[in-house]
């Protein structure tokens, strides 16, 4: 397995070798806590603030001191989203989209069910793009916050986040997004941006896990969501966990540097994997807006086969790929991004996601082109919906429970 | 990644019987589409002999969904159509040295799958009555609408009865909050907290668990009615407050709900380290008084719906 040939870089992505040297002096040498009032204290406070520089960079944000690190992805979109509720107590609704991340969602139904929020979750069409109509519509002086990703994790389909946070602007309403799947893929200038508060993970970009930041735009009403020390100003109590800041702070100032590569090598080498998947294999179809999506991203549904089975047989060739299938998860239900864009069952168990890095070569890929046609054909020939002689799906109408 | 035994592997990676059986004469066609599941179940039985001569399948599944249907024509062929309808979903998960609790429900398809084979051979008709929800309790591997339909029945009002009933939530509790959810959906649907109906343990969903044994009723004390029972305890803390004032404290009924009666401590007693000792001593009182086990709580710990 060491030698396998990772594909789900939108799971995870390993720790640059890099960004663990900047880290591992914070265990053994810099250890000590940033608030002390001596020399030990003091050294790993400069190197917090260098990251924070880093990452304010990464984001093209005005302020360092926009930049609240947190422990990652869900502890930023939670409190984003609590914030907001509290900063502005009588507005009582929330707009967010069907595809978020559960960091968003699992949130927007509890905050509906225990605290009586009104939530207005916006729909999208069949290339998983934003019914903006819907959007314009639930937009009102009620909303507290907006919190739509940027682009989405299953499909990589990108979304308009500047002209949504305009438009949620207009209507008084904060704008939030989920950006853990874009930064370090889609360049940002969040300094001239309406975007109020953006989520960021560092396990994403080649940072450990554990570590995240929620940039929060100079001047917006915030309340924090840990209550304790002064840490980040007072916006995230807890001792800083130094070296995963640094290691962010390492990996975003990287994430600069390989933006361009993300953008023509690795979408080069998605794109050739993806044609020849599609050439080679009968009944599959690419999931989301092929045209408008995240260089490294690429969905394809296998019909009438079901997504564990192929990740069980890739993952004995030694790949590592992900599925929208409902058995993957522990739930019973496929992917709600999949079911959201109306992709029938049958293909939405098969959604397959290969999601690939500045680490991916092209060996790995014609590897992967290589061996997928045969995995998708083996599991056919078991499933009953599929017609070997014939090549094409068949009668079956199981009862149905 | 899941836990599968080296069975389950060796079922997907080389399942065995796999493939269309033309020679078929019983066909059985079960699945659950959302679940991503579904079995098309081929044999061919000896009309004389009653014996299933070969057995061959198709899944649309994950990985134990394949091995379980590969075990299952394994078990049965060579067997009487009435020796293969004793098998139940736990002989297959057994033979596959067991399942992940998400996925009994791949050993459940398969026993289906056989069920409705043999009721197509016989020319009976079949229906599919099984329902799956979202796995709550992975312990025991109970799914929502298990616990719906024991809660339905039985007339179930408490997370603790749902856990008598189903072994839901019994083990490592993290499932507790969710057990309630469902538990509130349903009472919210039935029109809520009607008087629990007469428990008939047995009647709940799948067969081989079986409800934990209710715990003893205390013996009956004479029955007082609602007004006399509320009488009784507020006279019986009437008599004990002139003890409490004395140590310069006081206590306080504030309600009862069935066996919970919420009290609140104030004085020299809040704060006191004897406060819960105050409690109990309240407790026994009552207890006494009433010739019935209540418990005597601090108002604190009140619903909050209630409060």
């Amino acid at each position: 397995m060491s030698q396998g040939i990772y594909l789900d870089n939108n799971a995870t992505t390993r720790v640059d070798p890099e960004v663990l040297q900047e880290m591992l002096p914070l265990f053994t040498e810099h250890f000590g806590n940033p608030s002390s009032m001596h020399g030990f204290g003091a050294a790993v406070g400069g190197k917090i603030e260098w990251a924070r520089k880093q990452v304010q960079a990464l984001l093209g944000a005005a302020h360092d001191s926009e930049i609240v690190f947190t422990s990652g992805g869900t502890e930023s979109d939670n409190t984003a989203i609590l914030s907001a509720l509290e900063a502005y107590p009588k507005k009582r609704e929330i707009v967010t989209s069907v595809v978020e991340h559960p960091g968003v969602l699992a949130l927007c139904e509890y905050l509906e069910k225990k605290r009586g929020c009104k939530v207005h979750r916006i729909p999208v069409d069949k290339r998983g793009n934003l019914d903006m109509e819907a959007y314009r519509a639930a937009l009102s002086d009620q909303v507290a916050i907006v919190s739509i990703m940027w682009a989405n994790n299953e499909t990589g389909t990108i979304f308009p986040v500047e002209e949504l946070a305009r438009m949620a602007k207009e209507a008084g309403a904060l704008f939030h997004t989920d950006a853990v799947q874009s930064v370090g893929k889609i360049p940002m200038k969040l300094a001239d941006s309406a975007i109020d508060m953006l989520s960021l993970s560092g396990h994403k970009l080649h940072a450990p896990k554990g570590i995240g930041a929620l940039y929060v735009k100079r001047g917006l009403r915030y309340r924090p969501m840990l209550r304790g020390g002064h840490q980040e100003r007072s916006r995230r109590a807890g001792t800083e966990n130094a070296p995963g800041i640094v290691g962010l702070g390492a990996a975003a100032q990287l994430a600069l540097v390989h933006m361009g590569d993300e953008n023509t090598r690795v979408k080069a080498l998605r794109d050739k994997l993806e044609q020849a998947i599609l050439a080679a294999v009968p009944s599959c179809f690419v999931t989301g807006n092929p045209d408008n999506r995240l260089p490294n991203t690429c969905n394809i549904a296998f019909e009438y086969i079901e997504g564990e089975a192929i990740l069980l047989l890739l993952n004995e060739a030694g790949i590592a790929a992900s599925s929208g299938s409902a058995c993957t998860s522990g739930s019973l239900e496929p992917s709600h991004v999949m079911r959201a864009m109306g992709v029938p069952y049958t293909a939405a168990h098969g959604a397959t996601r290969f999601s690939l890095s500045r680490d991916t070569t092209e060996e790995e890929i014609d590897r992967v082109i290589a061996v997928v046609p045969g995995i998708i054909a083996k599991l056919r020939s078991l499933s009953p919906y599929w017609q070997q002689e014939a090549g094409k799906p068949k009668e079956f109408a199981p009862v149905y429970s | 990644m899941w836990n599968y035994t080296d069975k389950v592997k060796e079922h997907f990676f080389n399942p065995k019987n796999s493939g269309v059986l033309d020679s078929a004469n019983a066909v059985g066609e079960v699945g659950s589409i959302t679940c991503g599941d579904a079995l098309r179940l081929m044999l061919k039985v000896d009309p004389d002999t009653q014996i299933i001569q070969d057995a061959k399948f198709q899944t649309f599944g994950c990985g134990s969904a394949i091995a379980s249907s590969s075990a299952l024509t394994e078990m049965i062929i060579g067997k009487t159509v009435d020796e293969a309808l004793t098998l139940t979903n736990r002989d297959i998960a057994e033979y596959l040295g067991g399942l992940p609790p998400e996925k009994m429900h791949c050993s459940v398809m398969g026993a289906e799958a056989l069920r409705a084979a043999i009721a197509n051979y016989k020319g009976e008709a079949w229906e599919d009555d099984h329902e799956e929800g979202e796995l709550v309790c992975k312990c025991f591997g109970i799914d929502a609408a298990m616990i719906e339909r024991a809660v339905t029945v039985n007339g179930l009002t408490t997370l603790e009865e749902v856990t008598h009933y189903t072994k839901a939530g019994g083990s490592c509790q993290t499932c507790h909050e969710k057990i309630e959810e469902v538990l509130e959906e349903v009472l919210a649907k039935t029109g809520a907290l009607k008087p629990a109906k007469k428990h008939t343990p047995g009647t709940v969903g799948l067969d081989a668990i079986k409800p934990l044994e209710p715990k003893a009723e205390p013996a009956a004390a004479p029955k007082l009615t609602n007004v006399q029972r509320m009488q009784a305890i507020m006279s019986a803390i009437e008599e004990m407050r002139p003890q409490i004032q004395r140590d310069g404290g006081d206590v306080e009924l504030v309600d009862i709900d069935g066996k919970d009666i919420y009290v609140r401590l104030s004085g020299a007693c809040s704060g006191c380290s004897q406060s819960a000792g105050t409690m109990m001593g309240v407790q026994m009182k009552l207890v006494e008084k009433l010739g019935e086990f209540v418990r005597v709580k601090p108002a604190s710990l009140m619903p909050a719906h209630a409060g």
